[in-house]
């Protein structure tokens, strides 16, 4: 386990350190010229020139990267172009909305997504079954940016019963959260099935229902429980798809999180901003999947760790 | 996914080829599948005689076609599905804004699983320090956020209709790599590979011959499970304006020219959101089949 453990984290480490190089080569690439950006449009010449050299700009690539990396180690993200800020202190203003962003859409996608799976492997092949599978498959389907104008559209705009945007209440995280779990409870859907069904055909179910037990005590107390436990391992790997739904959810419902400022970042080719979001959100899928590695031997003893 | 490893058959199995004909037969069996073909067929016999079908020029802006106040009219008798907001006919832009949905959609996944199968065949196959480097970098391209990596990619190559495929492909190969890694892989060391490499024959041939034959199921899934996947990217990507760029229309760049009317003309998102989702999941649905079908040992979240 040790061993497994420390082979595991090296190999996170490696990636991050992968991820800083490609981000810093891509964002090189980006045809911007940030001294000029910051110069403004009335700078002279000589100005640029200074602004350049000052942010290390006319040095060689690999120098400006070591820069970069051992700045980074000292946890230092680097300052915005545009915005004059930490970028540390820029994404740690918007973490928080993030986070409970993702909180909220994983409450969505496990309600929506175990229950839509219990429900379809309880009724198997019935029309409940056949018609949670299609509704799933078209969560998974759906561009996001579409669902979360459609909620805007009918519970917003119709209904009047959430705002229209922003951030702060309780009421303002339903839709946004909705939007965001929903694409996972499609997949939640379709994995509860299975693992339901796998669960329902084992020896231990049959024995307690031969014990004359109910069938809901049956379904609460013994299969629904042993299903959702290699279920719950996943929750690690969503972290990827989330860190990819935010950009586009937060910007339509105006939240202000790091999927806004890492939109708004690009826009304004505000590189410093683009590679500390991306890095952050890398670093998350790193972890997540970690997570998701070592908790799933620890809930089945099945999975052997090599 | 799991720690399981799939059956392998007997391991002196032959090359098994997909026989078309009977794995047709067996999709028509399958609502969903006959539902998938049925709206491909739809859109795409409509992208390819777009010129035909369209009821207007897709770019001419109607005089009739804005309320005398400027707003985009409703659906009606004359623009069956209203007109936008520069007053053209939003059917017209629909039909001909599926040829680059369908085309940047097909291509874009041609291209990732192409490249996804060039480096997970080569890794599995060959391994040591050229499949370790492959494997890694593959790992490393996975721990991006999809979205972001596209929006980043996006911002620096202009965008233009070949380089927005492209980009989608940049981001969209490694879920093909990682299968295609494990699959060749557990191939490559089989007995009837060892056989054909102790009687002498060259790495090229085996490949070719008795390992891609294998291979061809997964690759047929995923190029047809894929493209719902690069659909979605192409219009969330040209929602957000640094996708395919207007006037040429695409679904996503419709929906990102009149979302601003969505409250009074919601049909202007409504429609064109419809037609993606449609696309997406009749390949979705398809591809699912195809591996029902063709690959009973690959189900779940295709990880």
């Amino acid at each position: 386990m040790t061993g497994y453990l420390a082979r595991r984290l090296g190999q996170a480490v490696l990636i991050l350190f992968g991820i800083t190089v490609i981000t810093f080569v891509l964002l090189y690439l980006l045809p911007a010229d940030p001294a000029r950006q910051i110069a403004g449009r009335s700078a002279t010449a000589q100005t640029v020139e200074n602004i350049r050299t000052q942010l290390g700009l006319n040095l060689p690539l690999w120098e400006q990267y070591w820069r970069y990396l051992t700045n980074l180690l000292q946890g230092n993200l680097g300052r915005s172009y545009l915005q004059k800020t930490e970028v540390s202190a820029l994404i740690a203003s918007r973490l928080p909305a993030s986070l409970l962003l993702m909180a909220g859409a994983i409450v969505c996608e496990l309600v929506i997504g175990l229950s839509m799976g219990v429900l379809a492997a309880v009724k198997r092949g019935k029309f409940t079954d056949n018609a949670l599978m299609v509704l799933s498959f078209i969560g998974v389907s759906a561009p996001q940016f579409v669902i979360a104008i459609l909620l805007l559209y009918v519970f917003a705009v119709q209904l009047g019963w959430f705002p229209i945007g922003g951030y702060g209440t309780f009421q303002h995280l339903v839709l946004p959260a909705l939007t965001l779990g929903l694409l996972g409870a499609g997949w939640y859907a379709r994995m509860m099935r299975s693992s339901m069904l796998d669960v329902l055909r084992a020896d231990y179910i049959r024995t307690a229902q031969s014990k004359g037990i109910s069938g809901a005590k049956v379904l609460f107390r013994h299969a629904i429980p042993n299903a959702i436990l290699p279920i719950v391992a996943m929750i690690g790997i969503d972290i990827g798809m989330f860190m990819s739904g935010i950009v586009v959810v937060e910007s339509v419902f105006g939240w202000p999180g790091i999927g806004q400022l890492a939109w708004q970042a690009i826009q304004r080719i505000d590189i410093p901003i683009i590679m500390g979001v991306t890095l952050v959100s890398a670093a998350a899928i790193v972890v997540g999947n970690l997570v998701a590695d070592l908790v799933a031997p620890l809930i089945d003893p099945r999975i052997k760790l090599r | 996914m799991s720690a399981i490893a799939p059956d392998l058959g007997s391991p002196m199995a032959p090359a098994r080829p997909v026989q078309a004909r009977s794995v047709l037969a067996r999709l028509l069996r399958r609502p969903q599948a006959v539902f998938g073909l049925v709206v491909i067929a739809i859109i795409a016999l409509a992208a390819i005689a777009a010129p035909l079908v369209a009821p207007y020029d897709p770019q001419q802006q109607f005089f009739e076609g804005l309320t005398l106040e400027g707003a985009p009219l409703a659906p009606d008798g004359q623009f069956w599905f209203g007109t936008d907001l520069l007053g053209r006919d939003l059917l017209s832009r629909l039909i001909f804004g599926a040829q680059t949905s369908l085309v940047i959609g097909v291509v874009a996944n041609g291209i990732a699983v192409f490249i996804g199968a060039l480096v997970g065949i080569t890794a599995g196959y060959f391994r040591g320090w050229i499949g370790t480097v492959l494997m890694r970098f593959t790992d490393l391209m996975m721990s991006f956020p999809a979205l972001l990596l596209a929006i980043v990619l996006a911002a620096i190559f202009k965008p233009s209709l070949w380089i927005v495929a492209l980009v989608i492909a940049m981001v969209n190969w490694v879920q093909v790599a990682r299968i295609l890694y494990t699959e060749t892989r557990s191939l490559s060391e089989r007995e009837f590979i060892e056989a054909e490499r102790s009687l002498g024959a060259g790495s090229g041939l085996i490949l070719w011959r008795h390992i891609l034959p294998h291979l061809t199921s997964t690759i047929i899934v995923w190029a047809t499970l894929g493209i719902s996947t690069t659909v979605l990217l192409e219009a969330t990507l040209s929602f957000l304006g640094i996708g395919v760029q207007p006037p040429t229309p695409s679904w996503g760049n419709i929906i990102f020219e009149n979302q601003t009317y969505f409250t009074t003309a919601p049909w202007l998102v409504f429609i064109p959101g419809a037609a993606i989702l449609l696309l997406s999941l009749a390949f979705n649905l398809l591809g699912d089949a195809l591996r029902d079908i063709l690959d009973p040992t690959q189900r779940g979240r295709g990880e």
